[in-house]
């Protein structure tokens, strides 16, 4: 591969800073099949490390939910787990609940979002439609509580900022027998189509010695049969006083990690309703004047996976040292394994099964090794759609229908 | 692994180690020389079976430290190994992803933001910084100001 040619791609491809998550992949194909992913990053780096340091404490998770804008609770949770193992700090029984209610609403709405993208990347808009839809009342009930639909700015150093007030309860609850029972529509479309099944089964393998060694977390590695889980392994928040399971898969394909997502979305609606019937009664926040000198490691599952903040203060109070790990750091190099080899019309899928934004998805480039061809995003979305259609066709498949809407 | 069995087993590595500090429980630290990083993550990835999380890069003024954070799953442990790189002029310690691929990254940004050297990398090529960003200007470093 010439040097130039892979310079005319990158003039090319699409970059929008409104997007989360600025990534670039370059594959080398060779006809159908990948020989090689390459990936630039930073394209839209804020320094938000560095700039931490310049904060004090209690400014920080709102700049840390600030990373991303749908994982908007589990970044200043790990944070502020961390500032609380070098304080000593236990937050009220009711603060680590309304931080359990928020991170698992926020899953579910995460896990929505991704079931629409992943019909969408496969030609089904419908499911697109529904499942975003579904979403909505999610946002609105965190709007409820926090004050945001993202960027919930919920969580401090020794608790919560705002408090879930009583009467809203019954109205949660309300919701999440709604979500419910969308959710179980859209598992059972997902799971008993057999289009679906043709599309998305052994499709981006990544097998478990690679998720292994490629250190991935999450629903990425739950698919790939590694059942590891922050909630479990290390519990925080309210997670040990509930009733739940961890979701693991074993194929590692495509497949494996929708039904994963899909599974996980009834467990975090079972939390969410135990934490509701459970909440205790109390303040959500203790006072935290000084943070002494010393290290953390805090770290939250967020829905894509676990996320990783490491602090050191020097006693002042400003941290000296805050790093910051999100799941797709860690998931999005494995592409190199999952997607060699594969054909072009499933990179796309494969993709966007890890979740790491959709914006990611959109900065891909084909070149071709012996046509030198560059294909664009909409080109890629064309050959993922028309697999879908072919593989339709071959087994004479009716058109999803989506009941009870 | 269960906590106690890893508590015995990390006393294996002792002869690696400058200390190890138990913080909050489950938050182990292994402190070592740079030059017995690589012997430390290899026992704790290879033998242990610990999952690698990341790594952290500080300019701690009269050195470098880096720190590779692990986790044992099974005991919700984090175990970090505190790596010192007492060469200011030329940091310079061994590069852990032809060990663990997972690492290749978050090497290539420590190489980026504090000017690290990871020997034996096998792409230690800008990661983070723009192609146009000056040679020599390491943001992270704490004299570069915000």
């Amino acid at each position: 591969m010439k040097e130039s040619q892979r310079k005319s791609v990158l003039a090319v491809g699409p970059f929008h800073p409104l997007q989360e998550e600025m990534e670039f992949f370059q594959l080398t194909v060779d006809g159908e099949k990948v020989t090689d992913v390459n990936v630039r990053l930073s394209y839209n780096h804020r320094g938000i490390e560095k700039l931490s340091e310049t904060l004090q404490f209690d400014q920080v998770p709102y700049l840390v939910s600030r990373v991303c804008g749908i994982c908007s609770a589990s970044h200043p949770l790990a944070y502020v787990q961390a500032v609380e193992e070098i304080a000593g700090v236990k937050p009220p029984d009711r603060a680590l609940y309304v931080r359990t209610i928020i991170n698992e609403l926020e899953r579910i709405h995460s896990h929505l979002l991704w079931v629409g993208l992943g019909g969408h990347f496969i030609g089904y808009d419908t499911v697109f439609m529904w499942a975003w839809k579904y979403r909505e009342p999610v946002l609105d009930l965190l709007e409820e509580i926090t004050g945001n639909r993202n960027n919930y700015g919920n969580v401090k150093v020794g608790g919560c900022r705002e408090d879930i007030p009583d009467e809203l309860i019954p109205k949660i609850n309300q919701e999440l027998d709604v979500i419910e029972k969308k959710t179980e529509m859209l598992t059972k479309a997902v799971l008993d189509d057999p289009v679906l099944h043709a599309r998305l089964k052994g499709v981006g393998i990544l097998k478990k010695d690679d998720a292994i060694k490629y250190a991935v977390t999450g629903p990425t590695a739950r698919g790939s049969g590694i059942a590891i889980d922050v909630r479990r392994d290390d519990p925080y928040a309210a997670y040990a006083d509930l009733d739940w399971k961890v979701i693991s898969q074993p194929e590692g394909d495509v497949f494996a990690k929708a039904v994963v997502r899909l599974l996980e979305t009834f467990e975090s609606i079972k939390m969410v309703r135990q934490a509701l019937a459970r909440l205790p009664k109390g303040p959500v926040a203790v006072d935290v004047k000084e943070i002494p000198p010393g290290e953390g490691c805090g770290h939250a599952e967020a829905p894509r996976g676990e996320t990783f903040h490491y602090v050191r203060s020097d006693g002042g109070n400003r941290p000296v040292r805050h790093k910051i790990r999100a799941p797709s750091y860690v998931n999005v190099p494995s592409f190199k394994a999952s997607c060699i080899g594969a054909d072009i019309a499933d990179v796309t899928l494969t993709l966007a099964a890890v979740d790491p934004c959709y914006s990611c998805t959109e900065r891909i480039a084909v070149v071709d090794g012996h046509n030198a061809v560059v294909h664009d995003y909409e080109e890629l979305l064309r050959l993922s759609r028309e697999k879908t259609a072919l593989i339709k066709k071959e087994i004479g498949a009716p058109e999803m229908k989506l009941e009870g809407c | 692994m269960q906590q106690n069995e890893l508590n015995r087993q990390l006393s294996r590595i002792q002869a690696k180690l400058t200390g190890i500090d138990r913080k909050a429980g489950n938050r182990v630290f292994l402190s070592c020389e740079a030059e017995n990083v690589y012997a430390v993550c290899r026992f704790l990835f290879s033998e242990l079976g610990l999952r690698f999380v990341i790594s952290t890069g500080i300019d701690a003024t009269d050195c470098f430290e880096v720190l590779h954070h692990f986790s044992n799953d099974e005991s919700g442990c984090v175990v970090t190994v505190k790596a010192f790189v007492r060469n200011r002029e030329s940091p310079e310690l061994d590069s852990i992803t032809p060990l663990i691929p997972g690492a290749e990254w978050i090497e290539r940004e420590m190489h980026d933001l504090l000017g690290i050297t990871f020997r034996n990398h096998p792409n230690l090529e800008r990661l983070i910084l723009a192609d146009d960003w000056p040679e020599g200007v390491y943001p992270l470093r704490k004299e570069v100001q915000t």
